[in-house]
């Protein structure tokens, strides 16, 4: 079984390639990838062939971070329609989160995960182990186990491990098996019964806020342990310029520490937080336009390493309630491109850059053979149009869930196919 | 003239020209309180639902009194007996309530935020009668009334709330509607109490309540919540008191025809002295009075003007 795609422009970091060329796809790898129009002969002969004119051809995105709800809360999201979500945003391979009912924090639940996946999965599913056992912040998960049942990383997200003494043991441990733990960082003294940025926007709305610092606070202990203890943080979900500053700092120091930034953070500040709407309640929260400044200071840098959507579906039961009383979070996968090359269009990375921190960059720091477009790898392959123009339409998305702040927004950069090991997973 | 807005939602929302118009209806609505029949057949055959979520006698009272002046149905419905301890959620309850056709939702609300959840799934006019920590426009409107009741003006005068600033909708929908009648608002209390960025609203923050109080027109005295300690935003009423408690001595420094207003209920002697809140400067009674003659007026703009007289 063979495509060819054609008249493309490829680009894949992974191999510093940026140009015209044609792929030729085999048994679901990639056979040959060469300049456009070499790829010729009895070969490639009355091939299905996708035309990729005016488009670019990258490998599948990876987001390191997304919430399937299954097991557990199938009515917000299971892995399939969350693969379905997934392939439509341009998505070849995601990382789930271990706060499922139930957690993610033995192999019995791993494996569920992937036999879940191995059913339903449109694109590639690799699960995050618990860094606690039930999230509970008070004894460590089986990491080895985890490591050996197929997790890629440790995490407690959507609570962070408050424990220093346990963050610490984690921080050692987890160096046996060589994953990196992801932490949500909020301390969470700080913003007991929080629901937005304290700012003068929590002000005028009456909302109990969570303050910047309680972020800023987190990262800055998890670095200070790792100095002594190895092991590797990944920060998940930056929100805070001071948080990107000391990130900065600890890998000046050359200290094994990664970090991450969702689109809404980049694009969306704590004024989208009036007139209620719980579609904009976020955790951590939407900051402010310095906030946004200093992280895409710290795209433009390097500090920040990856995209990922922090994906969070939520039926409308959670988000159709008082501000106060609604779920945190959003649908992510299916606006991250348009939200992304909006950095692009400001100038504040270029197109390359940008599909970087959705594929290879995310592939390096979590040791995935994904990624890249390289000759007998497979062939989990992105096709976009940069340039069409749209609405963004929630009630159209793939997801379960239709929470999305994003709603009427017109943007550009539209996925015309996804790929999965040769197979076209979605295409529009 | 009809209001710029549908519903009172908050004071917010509410241009110069609303409330000077609320202010005037309702001075000319007090005079039915004080008849021998105190009933107007203004509002007959229309049907309003007082919808507290929150324990309130004052507010409730109020409105259920000013919705009876004019003749209105009102039927009062608590949270403790509203279906939403069985789990039915907010918009559920209020959508069945509309189902029997009210024709204005009064709402309190532990929630900030809550009414104006409300206002995008229900059709009729809906009053906010307090919303957690955001909103109690009608609180602030009698407060506006009472002070132009013994001013005879608003545009220039100053007023220093005193308290727990960060909890209270009061002082937050007060700051908006005296900033909209150019008044000019200092406030009052321990930075604990003060929320992050006030000052970029135009207000002044002072932690020192006889230097505060020098030269203002009006202090309003906010009740203090026990609870706070508890939060770790209070050491103790105790010490709290010997800092914010409105006195003699501290209104010695004041000016002599200052007004002293106090949305209550009040914690005697905590923040409010005995004799203070009984001096012939404290309105705190003109206050009760004004609230059901504000809150008529909001009935009759947002229903009654069209087809009925006020008198």
């Amino acid at each position: 079984m063979q495509t060819l795609i054609k008249n493309g422009r490829v680009i894949d970091p992974a191999n510093q390639i940026d140009g015209s060329f044609d792929i030729l796809i085999s048994d679901g790898k990639i056979e040959a990838v060469e300049p456009q129009g070499k790829l010729t002969g009895s070969k490639i002969k009355n091939l299905p062939i996708i035309d990729a004119k005016d488009c670019v051809v990258a490998p599948g995105f990876c987001d390191m971070h997304v919430h399937f709800r299954e097991p557990g809360h199938e009515y917000k999201e299971t892995i399939e329609t969350g693969s379905a979500s997934a392939a439509a945003g341009g998505f070849s391979t995601v990382a789930v989160m271990p706060n499922t009912s139930p957690v993610n924090d033995n192999c019995s639940v791993t494996e569920l995960i992937f036999s879940q996946a191995k059913k339903t999965s449109l694109v590639n599913i690799f699960p995050i182990g618990a860094i606690s056992k039930g999230l509970k912040g008070e004894t460590l998960s089986d990491m080895g186990e985890l490591k050996e049942a197929g997790c890629i990383a440790y995490s407690d997200d959507g609570r962070p491990v408050m424990d220093s003494e346990l963050m610490r043991r984690a921080f050692e441990y987890s160096r046996m098996f060589g994953l990196p733990c992801i932490q949500h960082s909020e301390i969470l003294d700080l913003t007991r019964d929080g629901c937005m940025n304290e700012g003068i926007v929590s002000t005028e709305l009456g909302l109990k806020g969570m303050p910047v610092e309680a972020e800023d606070i987190m990262v800055f202990r998890d670095i200070s342990l790792l100095q002594k203890t190895g092991g590797r943080l990944h920060v998940a979900h930056i929100s805070s310029g001071g948080a990107v500053d000391l990130v900065r700092q600890a890998k000046a120091k050359g200290l094994p520490v990664t970090c991450e930034v969702a689109p809404h953070h980049f694009t969306l500040t704590e004024e989208a937080c009036r007139k209620y709407d719980t579609n904009s309640k976020m955790s951590p929260p939407l900051r402010t336009h310095e906030d946004i400044e200093l992280i895409k200071e710290g795209l433009r840098d390097g500090t920040i390493d990856i995209i990922a959507t922090d994906h969070a579906p939520h039926d409308l039961a959670d988000k159709q309630v008082e501000f106060s009383k609604a779920c945190f979070g959003i649908v992510g996968l299916e606006t991250a491109l348009p939200l992304t090359l909006k950095l692009v269009d400001e100038e504040v990375i270029n197109l390359q850059k940008a599909v970087d921190l959705l594929t290879h960059q995310p592939c390096r720091i979590f040791n995935l053979d994904k990624g890249t477009l390289g000759v007998g790898k497979d062939a989990d392959i992105v096709i976009f149009n940069p340039k069409t123009k749209y609405t963004i339409e929630p009630a159209k998305f793939k997801s379960r869930s239709k929470n999305s702040p994003y709603k009427g927004w017109k943007v550009r950069g539209k996925i015309c196919y996804t790929l999965v090991a040769g197979k076209t997973v979605y295409s529009s | 003239m009809p209001l710029s807005t549908k519903n009172i939602l908050g004071i917010k929302e509410l241009t110069k020209q609303d409330i000077q118009q609320i202010l005037d209806t309702a001075d000319s609505l007090k005079e039915i309180s004080t008849r021998d029949i105190k009933k107007v057949p203004t509002l007959r055959g229309k049907t309003i639902i007082n919808l507290f979520f929150e324990p309130s006698t004052r507010t409730r009272t109020s409105f259920e009194i000013a919705g009876k002046r004019m003749s209105a149905d009102v039927i009062n419905i608590s949270g403790s007996t509203s279906s939403t301890v069985k789990g039915e959620n907010l918009i559920d309850t209020a959508r069945n309530l509309e189902a029997m056709s009210p024709d204005i939702l009064v709402v309190r609300h532990n929630c900030s935020g809550a009414p104006e959840l409300l206002a995008q799934y229900v059709g009729c006019p809906i009053i906010n009668a307090g919303d957690g920590s955001h909103e109690h426009p009608s609180q602030a409107l009698l407060d506006l009334l009472t002070i132009r009741d013994h001013k005879g003006y608003l545009e220039g005068l100053t007023v220093a709330i005193v308290g727990d600033i960060s909890h209270s909708r009061v002082a937050r929908s007060n700051i908006r509607a005296m900033q909209t009648m150019g008044m000019k608002v200092r406030v009052v209390g321990p930075p604990p109490l003060i929320p992050f960025g006030l000052e970029s609203l135009g207000v002044e923050v002072s932690h020192n309540l006889s230097e505060a109080i020098k030269d203002v027109d009006v202090v309003m005295v906010l009740r203090i919540q026990l609870e706070r300690q508890k939060q770790g935003l209070l050491s103790s009423l105790r010490e709290y008191s010997n800092y914010f408690c409105l006195t003699s001595e501290t209104l010695a420094q004041a000016r002599d025809d200052i007004l002293i207003i106090h949305p209550g209920p009040v914690n005697r002697g905590v923040e409010i002295a005995l004799d203070v809140m009984e001096s012939p400067r404290s309105l705190i009674l003109n206050q009760v009075t004004n609230g059901v003659a504000i809150r008529m007026a909001l009935f009759y703009l947002l229903l009654g003007e069209n087809n009925a007289n006020p008198n």
